[in-house]
């Protein structure tokens, strides 16, 4: 099997980096961290990987919009680079920082019309940060990253995690395309009704989404949390799982080029 | 030039969460209930900038189409003020000019990737209220929307023309005469210069000078006054002073070296080969080994002056001075996880109760858990523990401490600069932060002068911060520098100061980056601007040093030259403006003396005997008493996950919501050896003897760490004394009694301390309606934070219960001990023995825990503490959805109770070093054997039955439904 580069892309501010990185590793990939500097400095330097992933933090501290800085370095400066990395059937993940600068940035979702993104990622509805677990549906077949993947427990940790869509138009078009690849539900798996369940509002429990391909995807649980069983909430009551429900997501990641 | 004005609102159809919440305060404040506020945030843009330009920025930078919607207007345009309701006042409120303003910064950044260029960015908050007149905005617009220690309010529409700070420095060297002046004038100038000194302390200054034959610059003053000043350098712990409580009479030469420190000397010494501290009370943190590869640092500091004034930014950069304080450890060590303890008053309290000057606890409260989580989290550190004590003596001095723990490599845990290296700083620009009474009066925003911010108030910049910890980490391991220190209160004064100590620097002022021109040298030199720290750079190092800052945004600045003369060299340009030997910056400053004396309490009998009618009701009460209710509600504010070394949470038990006793964390990805943190703090007991409350903080720190699986003879622990006003003898009393219980418990248990920080004089006075001055003293608040270590993670547990039919054991003896508990707080008694701690019993206890946690015996192990039996098992049972059924007549106790004493005593007493286990049916009889040595009893069962059964023989006592026991703890903080 080959070894997939994972190019982990990180800004000021980014912080799950490390752990990002070496979910990458444990998968089987091989990953660099590496600072958007040298991705400005020299756009060709993605071209020698085949996963590239923007993990979790506050690039740029999140101010004016979780994710807005780097999204727009993105749209400013590195929006060829990036759409020829997408077109080379090449994959793209983003985790919850990620997830919005991708959405922001329009790599996940492209423009409309007007040049305006089709959705965002907002304030939770309690106007707060959180931290909590949440059950989680796989809702795609088309989501790379989910394949074989039915259920998830996993951690969110966000101040701005609600996905809202422009309009009616755009929602039902990517349900019916399969990208509102991933949802939150309650333990039972029905789909969740409210807060905790879906600890954020996001319209139609969206909890990710994954372009027409399937091949770029973003979420805002943190996958690279739980990859081993002690990371659980409850492993002292329920025992050890002898992998975590997010590995599978990376491992899905590097089988991709396998 | 052009000076635009964004407002942003939520779109159409979008909540104003940010309105409701405001209104809601204002309600809480007593303004008339019609009240109505529409909030909006704002941005002013200064610079060649055309109207599309703006337009453009707004939508697609600034504001988010699908939820905002803008209003674009040069600064003072109609279109700004039209109200979105009718007849709405205009409330602005603005940061201070020079106050640190983040999202300005970035949103400067932001611009500039458009193409577009911005001179000066400014953001500002806009408030629309209704239904009130302008005299209860004011008072809103000052209690609620702005503080005014940082921010500053323009009612009305906004008017003005520029946003740029700062004007030209012009050089002129002062000197103060202080050779020819009297006793009285010496005093004068302490205090009007603000130096803080005594007159023995000016007069040493004056002698020094005298010999000099010449007057000292302002600067060798300021300079004098930091290194002398309490804060740096503990005059009063670590100065003599003549004890006495009646029972011994003891001198020391410097009391925290013969107490806290001591006790750490003598625990190194036995220990002999097997010691395993590494650096003790000498670094910015104390380091002990972890494993083969690292070493674990760990350090607690106090914020609490800046915290009461604005808790946000105190609180902020509390928690970016400790994370600092590790990062500048050794060379350096990598921010593993966060701690917080907090003191506050009642925040129910009513708002005409609050004396003048003083913020509302629940706004000092929320403000402070905001500062720390939005530095914590930004900073990518999980917090992991915390906790929070309510006393309303906290109402003027909230206390705010602040913890950090850090991984740093064996060979990276010692540093020492060399004559010929750069001093380097790195990080923020230095500004006017950390100047008291400091004035700057260009371009404000009202046509008054205003005051810059002073010292004690900053806000924080975390992603700065961040950008330093990255480059410092990877220069750490490229081995590019000798030394690194942190820059906190002192700045560059202390921080070059402290590292040129044994060798000799000199500095070049005028190179250090300011954030706007006008800073004076000797304001450089002091400023306490945050996110900096000072490095010592090899000459051969530096260019690959400043590359690397550079590429990834970090500024690095060469600010001076270790030079081996002894001297410190101040200099600004070609001026020399300071010259002053090392040795007498140092070791100049005559010992302060002081008395301290303790009256050791006589214990006041307490009758209990028809007191206990309520047991049940009681409690509910301890439950719900704000010390022992769910801190969910800030918990889960703080991202407690991320490094993912998560591996037993703050939150734990079926519904991931129970009191965990102490956090486990997996530092290192691939090991599964990891660390706990816990703390142990009793301010009620020093009520009663602060002895006991400190003996009795290091036994429930420890106690917290062994619950979870900590090895006893691995935890280290640090002391954090928040004290009133010490030149009071009976207050100094109190502290050095509780440093006394320091080392007697440390030095049995062979608990080390490693480091630790002092905040003294915690008074808070004012004067009230009848003109008569009223202090208010915090009580004597001593936290330990312990840090523990488990060589496998998957034998830890935790405390909720599991499961059905598992039996319920409690380790340790039960004493009469309800004096400080609280029992007698909900049921407003006072009186009885304060609990106490018989380190040859922990001896015995803790090990033998140990062993059962670590041999897979223990199913669930709860610390015991407020609340005694009853309050754990309440907490054990809902927490695991389990009901509970123990006998009391079970219970092991030091003497013989009977009737309604011993049910209270049994079910309230707080007696130490005791736990609440579950242990499965079919490991019972090795878990009897385990703790053959120490008191047990076993006293019940878990149950399906969902509720909690507490019986003595056959008398029923407690039958309650957990579910009703869970919404008394939930209830009162679930904000």
């Amino acid at each position: 099997m080959t070894t997939p580069k994972v190019l982990v892309l990180r800004a000021p501010g980014t912080n799950c980096d490390h752990e990002t990185s070496y979910a990458f590793e444990l998968a089987g990939g091989q990953a660099d961290r590496v600072h958007i500097n040298r991705v400005l400095e020299n756009p060709s330097l993605v071209e020698q990987y085949q996963i590239m992933c923007i993990p979790g933090g506050f690039s740029y501290g999140d101010d004016v919009a979780a994710g807005r800085i780097f999204a727009n370095q993105m749209r400013s400066h590195l929006a060829d680079v990036m759409n020829e990395f997408k077109s080379c059937d090449k994959l793209i993940l983003g985790i919850c920082n990620g997830f919005q600068v991708l959405i922001k940035s329009g790599l996940l979702l492209a423009d409309d019309a007007n040049g305006d993104p089709p959705a965002t990622l907002c304030w939770n509805n309690h106007g707060l940060y959180e931290d909590r677990w949440v059950h989680l549906q796989n809702s795609s077949d088309k989501c790379v990253f989910l394949r074989g993947v039915d259920r998830l427990y996993l951690p969110i940790a966000h101040a701005e995690g609600k996905f809202v869509m422009r309009s009616e138009e755009i929602a039902t078009q990517l349900q019916a395309n399969q990208q509102l690849a991933l949802k939150y539900v309650d333990a039972a798996g029905a789909p969740a009704s409210g807060f905790p369940d879906n600890p954020n509002g996001a319209q139609g429990n969206v909890a990710g989404v994954c372009d027409e391909s399937g091949r770029v995807f973003g979420l805002m649980p943190h996958p690279e949390r739980f990859l081993e069983g002690t990371q659980h909430p409850r492993w002292t009551r329920d025992g050890l799982q002898s992998e975590g429900d997010g590995l599978a997501l990376f491992r899905n990641a590097v089988e991709y080029f396998a | 030039m052009s000076l635009w004005e964004i407002d942003i609102y939520p779109a159409d159809g979008q909540v104003d969460r940010a309105g409701e919440e405001l209104t809601s305060d204002a309600i809480d404040l007593g303004l008339d209930t019609s009240i109505q506020i529409a909030a909006a945030h704002g941005y002013l843009l200064e610079g060649d900038i055309s109207e599309s330009q703006a337009n453009r920025l707004a939508d697609k930078l600034l504001a988010d189409s699908i939820v905002e919607k803008t209003v674009v207007a040069p600064v003072g345009d109609i279109r700004l003020q039209q109200s979105p309701t009718e007849d709405a006042l205009l409330v602005n409120v603005l940061n201070k000019p020079g106050v640190m303003d983040p999202v300005a910064m970035s949103a400067q950044k932001g611009i500039e990737d458009l193409g577009v260029s911005a001179e000066q960015v400014r953001t500002f908050r806009k408030y629309w209220v209704t239904g009130v007149d302008q005299q209860s905005v004011n008072r809103l617009a000052e209690k609620v929307l702005a503080n005014d220690a940082i921010e500053q309010v323009v009612h009305g529409p906004l008017e003005l023309d520029a946003l740029a700070l700062g004007t030209p420095y012009e050089f002129e060297l002062q000197t103060i005469a202080i050779r020819s002046l009297n006793d009285q004038q010496l005093e004068t100038l302490s205090k009007e210069g603000q130096l803080y000194l005594t007159l023995v302390e000016m007069q040493t200054i004056q002698q020094h000078f005298q010999q000099l034959e010449r007057e000292p610059t302002d600067i060798e003053l300021e300079s004098i006054a930091q290194t002398w000043s309490e804060h740096c350098s503990h005059k009063t712990l670590a100065g003599r002073i003549a004890y006495q409580d009646g029972e011994t009479q003891r001198h020391f030469e410097s009391m925290l070296k013969e107490t806290v420190f001591a006790a750490t000397v003598k625990i190194r010494e036995e220990l002999g080969d097997d010691d395993w501290c590494v650096s003790v009370f000498k670094d910015n943190a104390g380091i002990v080994t972890f494993d083969d590869q690292y070493n674990i640092a760990f350090k607690v500091e106090t914020h609490n002056h800046p915290s009461a004034l604005e808790p946000y930014g105190g609180a902020n950069t509390g928690i970016g001075g400790v994370i600092r304080d590790t990062l500048g450890t050794g060379m350096g060590a990598k921010p593993i996880c966060n701690t917080d303890v907090f003191c506050f008053a009642n925040p129910d309290m009513a708002h005409d109760e609050l004396p003048p000057g003083v913020l509302h606890p629940r706004r000092v409260m929320k403000g402070v858990v905001s500062g720390v989580r939005d530095y914590g989290n930004r900073m990518g550190i999980p917090t992991v523990n915390g906790a929070i004590y309510f006393d309303d003596r906290y109402l003027g001095n909230p206390l705010v401490y602040a913890g950090n723990v850090g991984l740093i490599p064996k060979e990276k845990s010692f540093k020492q600069a060399h004559a010929g290296e750069w001093a380097v700083v790195i990080g923020g620009h230095t500004g006017r932060d950390g100047i008291h009474g400091a004035t700057f009066s260009s371009a404000e925003l009202t046509s008054d002068s205003e005051m810059l911010s002073g010292g004690a108030v900053q806000i924080g910049n975390a992603i700065t911060e961040k950008m330093v910890m990255d480059v410092l980490l990877e220069a750490r391991d490229r081995n590019l520098y000798s030394c690194v220190t942190d820059c906190g209160a002192g700045g560059l004064s202390s921080a070059i100061g402290e590292m040129g100590e044994e060798i000799g620097v000199e500095v070049y002022l005028d190179k250090a980056p300011l954030k706007y021109d006008g800073l004076s040298y000797t304001e450089i030199w002091i400023s306490e601007a945050q996110e900096r720290m000072v490095f010592s750079v090899p000459d051969e190092h530096w260019e690959e040093f400043h590359s690397l800052c550079e590429s990834e945004g970090v500024d690095a600045t060469i600010v001076g030259k270790f030079v081996d003369h002894g001297r410190l060299v101040l200099k600004y340009h070609d001026h020399v403006v300071g010259d002053l030997t090392m040795a007498f910056l140092h070791d100049g400053r005559p010992p302060v003396i002081r008395d301290a004396h303790y009256e050791i309490p006589q214990i006041q009998k307490m009758d209990l005997e028809g007191q206990a009618s309520s047991l049940a009701d009681d409690l509910k009460g301890i439950l719900g008493s704000l010390n022992v209710a769910s801190k969910e509600w800030v918990v889960r504010q703080y991202d407690h996950e991320v490094q993912a070394g998560s591996v037993v949470k703050p939150l734990v038990g079926i519904q991931n919501d129970g009191p965990g006793d102490a956090a486990v964390v997996k530092p290192v990805l691939e090991s599964c050896k990891g660390i706990t943190v816990s703390c142990g703090m009793n301010p009620r007991y020093g009520d009663y003897d602060t002895y006991h409350m400190a003996a009795s903080a290091i036994d429930e720190a420890v106690r917290n760490s062994v619950a979870v699986g900590a090895d006893p003879t691995r935890i280290a622990v640090l002391d954090n004394f928040c004290w009133g006003y010490t030149d009071r003898p009976e207050t100094l009393g109190s502290l050095v009694r509780a440093a006394l219980a320091c080392y007697d418990i440390a030095v049995e248990l062979k608990t080390p301390f490693i480091s630790g920080k002092d905040s003294l004089n915690n008074e808070f006075s004012y004067q009230n309606d009848a003109g008569e001055k009223v202090t208010i003293s915090i009580p004597p608040t001593l936290l330990i934070s312990a840090i523990g270590q488990v060589e496998d993670v998957t034998t830890c547990t935790t405390m909720d219960a599991k499961e059905a039919g598992n039996i319920v054991y409690q380790v340790g003896t039960t004493k009469r001990e309800l004096g400080g508990s609280h029992w007698t707080f909900v049921r407003e008694l006072t009186g009885g023995a304060v609990p106490t701690v018989c380190t040859e019993n922990c001896n015995a206890v803790f090990p033998a825990v140990h062993q059962a946690i670590k041999s897979g015996l223990i199913r669930a192990c709860h610390d015991m503490s407020e609340g005694g039996l009853a309050v754990a098992a309440a907490e054990m049972a809902f927490a695991g959805g389990l009901g509970m059924t123990i006998d009391l007549a079970c219970v092991k106790t030091d003497q013989e109770y009977s009737g309604d004493t011993e049910n209270i005593v049994k079910l309230f007493a707080e007696s130490n070093t005791r736990f609440l286990m579950e242990v499965a049916p079919e490991n019972v009889e090795a878990f009897e054997q385990t703790m053959a040595d120490v008191a047990f009893s076993r006293l019940g069962v878990i149950s399906d039955e969902q509720e909690l059964v507490v019986n003595n023989g056959d008398l029923n006592l407690i039958a309650t439904p957990i579910e009703e026991l869970k919404e008394a703890w939930q209830s009162p903080l679930r904000w």
